[in-house]
């Protein structure tokens, strides 16, 4: 093995001693990979004439849709950042079972998909629409994108530094931005990122809340007036949104400090802030998955056809449904392996701009994800054309970002002092990686699989566009009975996606607080 | 019938001998092309011009699969062809097909609304249908160029709570809908097909000028912006806005799931003539790469026949479009209600119209 190709401890403290060449272009194969819907955007904006170009932007209602869409984003993503940190920060300061357990329950909400969680909340409370509701069960269903990583790092830190601080007399408050904040501001940023990406490309949420965003702007051209111009345009002002929170996040990151190794040691939690943030935990909880539940019950009680079940049939659908998760998680972790091993490793503005472009492709609307691989494939690979290849591959570039952040954050956390000491007692470097690097940042690259395997379960309209004919998902099936109106028939697949998707969501509480425990 | 009558074994005899001779690419000959002269009586071109079947047949279906599935499985069963079905939604399924192009696999399309349909045969992916399916169904229901056949009718409807409204107090004509009395309380879907289709009928039969005031009285009269025709329906059934414009079928479809006595929403169909009871259609048309293939205009035949017919009629509430099949019952008849012979697929006056309600802001 070639030492480079293998990330080496001392590179990783003098970039210049080392060029990894073959780490580069596989990282930048991967990007391009990730980025290649970008192209048929391109095709079909360069359609556009600058009138009809001017139209579009100035007189439909792009403006209105791209200030909904920065409102929402920007709230849902901040409220998500410090709800987060809160909620992360109160499990912390927990024994270690009831911690796990928290943490489990915290993750709950990423297994309901945002179209059911409004559709729950609009059985029990029908008048809800705009911005508020659109806005609250946002946040609430995607903090756990903050409280996971956030909750593993403070797993990871050493308490020392606070406790020093709260020595000096620092307040509880002062104590923790000072001292902790630092160290967790890189984990509960990413988590912000991928909250905000995730609120600017979701569809079903808005759709159903009735507030119009670019992304509901993309839909309604394509269905309003099968323009597939002015759809390509208003996906670019998505990502051009995109683009400016991945640098605007990379700049705030800054410069992040390794953990030290010593044992964790917590100072408690006063009880006004341990109040605060108990009560923070459970509104996400009851509002992103117990209330939506309880409208979908109720609904489910007032059905007059609620058949047989099909049961064949349903667990055909949930086969599919793992299998294509599954595939996902692999291609999606292999994918962002590499970049986030080079921006790890050669901490550079190059390699971190590379890096910044792997999160881009996660803010495109599903439709545009999946009718660009319908361009694409066509053009490519027509053998593949409707095929699960295609398919995995179309999830592989929605949620490649997902497994990126929290990979990079695993590969990071791999202290600097453990693979010196290996590498001193003459481990090569490739050596290094598989014995110290990869066993040590594992489960946070488990994480990042499973919360593709999370989002690909939910996933519906590239999953409608890129399945093989015949092939059903869960979300499909949900999605084929909810159009008639069989609201009874489609229960049975609502509640199976949800204790399916439950799964992985609460494998992630468990392997993060797993993780600590190693420690 | 003004569409061009020529046959479609003339067209695909032309078209055959077009490729033999040596075109790469069978894009579809203008019907109006006189039948290439290469093309011998009783030659080998002309035999193998001629539709055959392979019994297999991939459709895409704008129309849902619980509710045109046991029409498909029945048709399978009779003719042992072997039907492959995609389900999606009507724009999605559209969007498909115009980037597969020529490319796609499918041989017959299945929509919902016209304006699908219009764009797909705009874009040249439908064949011209042989007269025999295409003169079925009565024009103003139809494409009026044979490139797609009308397959099931839906009526604009007044969807209205009816515990909180009498009956006495409803609108009688579209300009009701919108009088200060209703501030507040209409629910429409702008961006849904059949609201659109409603917009130009009224523009056809009031004029422009009245069509621009409605929506400006509408817009004044701060509506309630829905998706869809289903969350309004929602939204009345639960109390949430008292009034609603929706397609009448998906009523019938939610009486079927809820019971139709536990229903609180009702519906309400505005005078004879009035364009917000116009009709609008669902249909299906045969993909140009299907063109020579025999089960592809055996299915859209079969959707059209008594079986199919009646099929829609008794499953999905919806009014038949071919002559002589009677309507579901309650509803009032297909000729009462208004048929400007608009033609819905036309999508420069569908544009027109969405223009309409872009400078109102409701697009």
């Amino acid at each position: 093995m070639s030492t480079s190709t293998a990330p080496s401890p001392r590179a990783s403290l003098a970039p210049s001693v080392r060029r990894p060449w073959a780490l580069w272009g596989l990282a930048t194969l991967a990007v391009a990979v990730l980025l290649s819907p970008m192209v048929y955007l391109g095709v079909r904006v360069a359609e556009v004439t600058s009138e009809e170009l001017a139209v579009i932007l100035f007189q439909s209602r792009a403006a209105e849709f791209a200030a909904n869409t920065i409102v929402l984003g920007v709230s849902v993503s901040l409220t998500a950042l410090f709800a987060g940190v809160g909620i992360a920060v109160g499990i912390d300061r927990y024994r270690s079972r009831l911690r796990r357990v928290l943490l489990v329950i915290a993750s709950l909400p990423l297994a309901i998909p945002s179209y059911l969680a409004a559709y729950g909340w609009l059985v029990i409370a029908p008048q809800l629409n705009g911005f508020v509701p659109s806005y609250l069960l946002l946040t609430g269903v995607t903090v756990p994108y903050v409280v996971l990583p956030v909750a593993a790092r403070l797993r990871g830190l050493g308490g020392s530094h606070e406790m020093v601080a709260r020595t000096l007399g620092r307040t509880p408050v002062s104590g923790f931005v000072e001292t902790v904040w630092p160290q967790i501001r890189s984990s509960a940023l990413a988590g912000a990122l991928l909250v905000f990406l995730y609120t600017i490309s979701d569809f079903g949420l808005v759709a159903m809340m009735r507030f119009h965003t670019l992304t509901w702007g993309v839909n309604a051209a394509y269905s309003a007036s099968f323009n597939r111009s002015q759809a390509a345009v208003l996906a670019l002002l998505v990502v051009l949104l995109a683009v400016i929170a991945v640098v605007g996040e990379r700049n705030l990151r800054g410069h992040y400090s390794r953990p030290s190794a010593n044992a964790p040691h917590r100072p408690a939690l006063g009880r006004l802030v341990s109040g605060a943030t108990g009560g923070l935990f459970w509104l996400p909880v009851v509002g992103g998955v117990v209330i939506p539940f309880v409208g979908l019950i109720s609904r489910l009680a007032q059905a007059e056809t609620l058949r047989a079940i099909d049961w064949p049939r349903l667990m055909e659908a949930t086969g599919w449904t793992i299998a294509v998760a599954l595939l996902a998680a692999v291609s999606a972790t292999l994918i962002a392996l590499p970049i986030a091993a080079l921006a790890s490793r050669l901490r550079i503005r190059a390699t971190r701009t590379l890096e910044s472009f792997g999160y881009l492709s996660h803010a495109l609307p599903g439709i545009v994800v999946g009718l660009s691989l319908v361009f694409l494939s066509l053009r490519v690979v027509p053998a593949l054309y409707q095929t699960l290849a295609i398919l995995v591959f179309g999830y592989t570039v929605l949620f490649a970002s997902k497994a990126l952040g929290t990979t990079r954050a695993a590969l990071d956390g791999v202290p600097v002092t453990l693979t010196m000491v290996a590498r001193s007692l003459g481990e090569t470097p490739w050596g290094v990686w598989r014995r110290v690097t990869l066993p040590l940042a594992l489960p946070s690259i488990a994480i990042g699989a499973l919360l593709v395997m999370v989002s690909t379960m939910k996933e519906l309209p590239a999953t409608l566009i890129l399945r093989p004919t015949g092939v059903n998902t869960l979300a499909t099936e949900l999605w084929s009975r909810t159009v008639a109106l069989e609201f009874g028939a489609a229960a049975p697949y609502a509640a199976i996606l949800v204790v399916v998707a439950a799964i992985p969501a609460m494998f992630l509480g468990a392997v993060r607080s797993e993780r600590g425990e190693m420690r | 019938m003004f569409r061009p009558a020529v046959g479609r074994t003339t067209t695909l005899i032309a078209l055959a001998a077009f490729t033999l001779a040596g075109c790469q690419t069978p894009t579809p000959v203008a019907p109006s092309e006189p039948p290439t002269e290469a093309v011998e009586e009783g030659s080998v071109e002309a035999v193998e011009a001629e539709a055959e079947s392979d019994n297999y047949l991939l459709v895409y279906s704008g129309r849902s699969e619980s509710l045109v599935q046991p029409l498909i499985d029945q048709f399978v069963e009779e003719t042992g062809i072997d039907v492959e079905v995609r389900y999606g939604n009507t724009p999605e399924m559209a969007a498909l097909l115009l980037e597969e192009g020529e490319a796609t696999q499918a041989g017959v399309f299945l929509a919902q609304d016209a304006g699908a349909l219009g764009a797909i045969s705009r874009a040249g992916l439908f064949t011209t249908l042989p007269d025999d399916i295409a003169d079925a169904v009565p024009a103003g229901f139809t494409s009026t160029d044979g490139s797609w056949v009308g397959v099931t009718g839906r009526a604009r409807v007044v969807v209205y709570d009816a515990e909180t409204i009498n009956e006495e107090d409803l609108p009688v004509t579209a300009e009701d809908i919108v009088s200060p009395k209703w501030a507040g309380q209409v629910g429409v879907a702008p961006t849904n097909a059949s609201f659109q289709s409603f917009i130009t009928a009224y523009r056809v039969l009031k004029g422009e000028g009245a069509a621009e005031s409605w929506v400006g009285a509408l817009v004044s009269n701060d509506p309630e912006i829905f998706e869809n025709n289903t969350s309004i329906l929602e939204a009345v059934e639960s109390g949430v806005v008292p009034l609603g414009l929706i397609n009448h079928y998906y009523w019938y479809q939610l009486a079927a799931e809820r019971g139709e006595e536990n229903m609180r929403s009702q519906l309400w169909f505005t005078e004879v003539g009035d364009p917000a009871s116009i009709v609008n259609v669902t249909g299906a048309g045969v993909l140009t790469p299907a063109l020579l293939d025999q089960d592809a205009y055996d299915f859209v035949s079969y959707l059209l026949s008594d079986t199919g017919q009646n099929y829609f009629v008794s499953t999905t509430y919806e009014y038949p479009l071919v002559p002589g099949i009677a309507a579901p019952e309650g509803l009032p008849s297909l000729e009462s209600l208004v048929n400007p012979d608009l033609d819905l697929s036309d999508l420069e006056t569908l544009s027109d119209s969405q223009q309409l309600l872009t400078r109102f802001g409701l697009l």
